[in-house]
């Protein structure tokens, strides 16, 4: 099982990024679960969701307390709340910003996860340009798939089809096709990691099963 | 279909494909999407023919659905919490005049203090109402339960609610595959009414029942309720036959064989106490799991079956009997009042307090050894509660509760606040 945390203001949807992600999973085959963290929920202030991937089906009800990889799309939030809380040693960190992990004051985090593991991508910046809106999602959900492996690029981009009218869903597509090419671009540079293209299989793969036949 | 879709959107189309004739809520918190979703697949036409009636209060809700189901329609609606409370009246009516309204509870806590979050207090509140009563594990059997409670309801001439844990499974996004149209049209018959107000054949409902007969009225509330003891698992066989895959019955074992200690509980936490039995069975503690699907009836019968071979039962609750314990385990102790175990009650996930594998598997390892008390609150901050003990003992006018004891736990938390 992979288990994501994302977080993020009230307003800024963190719980659509969790449920594309889901869709984005189920697309592959998969089982996954998202869920919001059920706090009070007003705009700005902090807020989380959670999503499972797996290759069976989801029983468990708890929080992800122990995330595989932590989503962030608001990076003014790194220094108030425990975002990394549980992390994995192996775990993923993906934040938006424009600034690197160092700047942002997470070279600690750098140094105790393996290489990598640690990127921040403009996700902002890419939605101004393609959406011409400041929404993360998809250029962060985009970012994921050329990180972690779990989702691929043609899935996270079938779930924003499936979610928004065809002309947004299509700007949103360019928008997470432009930070998967570049943090697959940082990956190969930076690391020398064979990054798979857009629609290569991905891990966790459930036994002969396929949802995207009948989805 | 398989579909990855929220559990209350996954409800509605299940409740949609039933055809109601009359869908009533009141929008507002505690509702949930259900109900904005059927409005909108009333609007669309995809839900036809159907009237949605917008009321002005979840009494007027349940009321709309009472008259609609007196006049031969198939009635619908959905609440939680206060809601249901508020439409208490209304919720004795159903049952007492037998109408087979079909009800979805998002389960939620009850106010004061204030909660929007997951328990079982609303249901509890409501469990001798006289509706059925039954519980969904996940969001695959919350739409599907909604396909069976309809073929009761309407065989037993009695009111179903469908309780889904709220926010759990109502706001959780995962795959169900939706029941299709043509197999819940061969499952399902046309709503038949026991009792129908009709100007052709005039009849009065609801009237007036003096002690002469009162007794006798209720009783046969009662035989409904036992009757629906064999119905219920009969629907849910012809559902599997039907549908292809298990949902609903009475109660759902999991790995009871050879199980000393036996976990029993309502809802969606079956699923996490799944992951548990199967930690601590991988471990050699063995330990299995009982779900109830349905809480009224309570399944006397099959839980005393189901839990014959166990040494200890615990049942983890997500209601509180204040003065007593839990209402579930009360029901569980007089199952086995002809094969008397210890039964443990743990009260559990109040107000939406997570439910972790860890603290799990901390009460049925201490339940094991027998260092379990007979009624346990789950990972309860006992500090916060012996300091605010002590504002009460230091001075009468101590102040409001909830409000103290917020205080003091946003005193005592470090600056950095913990996510989950």
């Amino acid at each position: 099982m992979f288990s994501v945390r994302i977080h993020g203001r009230g307003g800024q949807g963190v719980v659509t990024a969790a449920e594309l992600l889901s869709v984005a999973a189920f697309r592959e085959g998969r089982h996954a679960q998202a869920f919001p963290s059920f706090g009070s929920e007003r705009m700005g202030a902090p807020v989380m969701a959670f999503c499972r991937i797996d290759g069976r089906a989801i029983r468990l009800r708890e929080p992800v307390v122990r995330p595989d990889a932590v989503l962030v799309q608001d990076a003014t939030l790194l220094h108030s709340v425990d975002l990394f809380q549980g992390l994995a040693d192996d775990g993923w960190v993906l934040v938006d910003s424009a600034r690197d992990p160092a700047a942002l004051g997470l070279a600690d985090l750098v140094a105790r996860l393996p290489t990598g593991h640690v990127r921040t991508v403009p996700a902002r910046e890419l939605a101004l340009e393609h959406v011409g809106r400041p929404k993360p999602n998809a250029p962060l959900l985009g970012a994921f798939a050329a990180l972690a492996g779990v989702v691929t690029l043609d899935a996270v981009i079938a779930a924003i089809a499936e979610r928004f009218p065809a002309a947004v869903a299509e700007r949103n597509a360019r928008a997470a096709r432009a930070a998967f090419d570049r943090v697959r671009a940082e990956r190969v540079a930076d690391d020398r990691v064979v990054v798979p293209e857009a629609g290569a299989p991905t891990a966790l793969a459930a036994p002969g099963a396929s949802a995207a036949s009948t989805a | 279909m398989l579909r990855q879709i929220e559990g209350s959107r996954a409800v509605a189309e299940a409740v949609a494909r039933c055809r109601p004739g009359v869908v009533c809520a009141y929008p507002i918190t505690p509702q949930t999407h259900i109900v904005e979703a059927l409005a909108e697949l009333v609007r669309t036409g995809a839900l036809a023919p159907c009237e949605y009636v917008n009321v002005e209060s979840e009494f007027a809700a349940l009321s709309v659905a009472i008259g609609a189901s007196a006049a031969g329609a198939r009635a619908y609606t959905a609440t939680a919490s206060q809601g249901l409370l508020f439409m208490a009246e209304a919720v004795y009516n159903a049952a007492g005049l037998g109408l087979p309204i079909v009800m979805t509870i998002g389960n939620r806590a009850v106010g004061a203090p204030i909660n929007i979050w997951n328990d079982h207090s609303d249901a509890m509140a409501m469990k001798d109402a006289g509706w059925i009563q039954l519980f969904a594990d996940d969001n695959q059997e919350a739409a599907d339960l909604h396909v069976q409670a309809f073929r009761i309801a309407e065989e037993l001439s009695c009111p179903v609610m469908v309780n889904v844990d709220g926010f759990i499974l109502t706001h959780a996004v995962e795959r169900v595959d939706l029941p299709e149209q043509g197999d819940v049209d061969a499952f399902l018959p046309p709503f038949d009414p026991q009792q129908l107000l009709d100007v052709n054949e005039p009849v009065s409902m609801g009237a007036m029942v003096g002690p002469d007969a009162f007794m006798e009225v209720r009783y046969l509330a009662h035989l409904k309720q036992l009757r629906a003891l064999e119905l219920i698992p009969r629907i849910a066989g012809e559902f599997r036959e039907r549908f292809g895959r298990a949902a609903g019955g009475l109660v759902r074992p999991y790995r009871t064989g050879g199980a000393a200690t036996l976990v029993v509980a309502l809802g969606s936490v079956n699923g996490t106490i799944a992951e548990v039995v199967d930690e601590l069975r991988d471990e050699g503690v063995p330990v299995g799991s009982v779900s109830i699907g349905a809480f009224r009836p309570f399944p006397l019968d099959a839980l005393a079956a189901a839990l014959a071979d166990a040494r200890r039962v615990v049942v983890i609750e997500k209601n509180l009997a204040p003065g007593l314990g839990g209402a579930l385990a009360s029901n569980v102790r007089m199952a086995l009042r002809a094969h008397p175990l210890p039964v443990h009650t743990v009260i559990a996930g109040l107000g939406g307090r997570s439910i972790t594998r860890g603290s799990l598997r901390r009460v049925v390892l201490a339940a094991e050894r027998g260092d379990l008390e007979d009624v346990h609150f789950l990972d309860l901050d006992w500090s916060a509660v012996h300091r605010e003990v002590a504002r009460w003992t230091e001075r009468r006018r101590s102040g409001p509760v909830a409000e103290n004891v917020l205080r003091d736990l946003s005193a005592a938390r470090p600056p950095m606040s913990r996510v989950v």
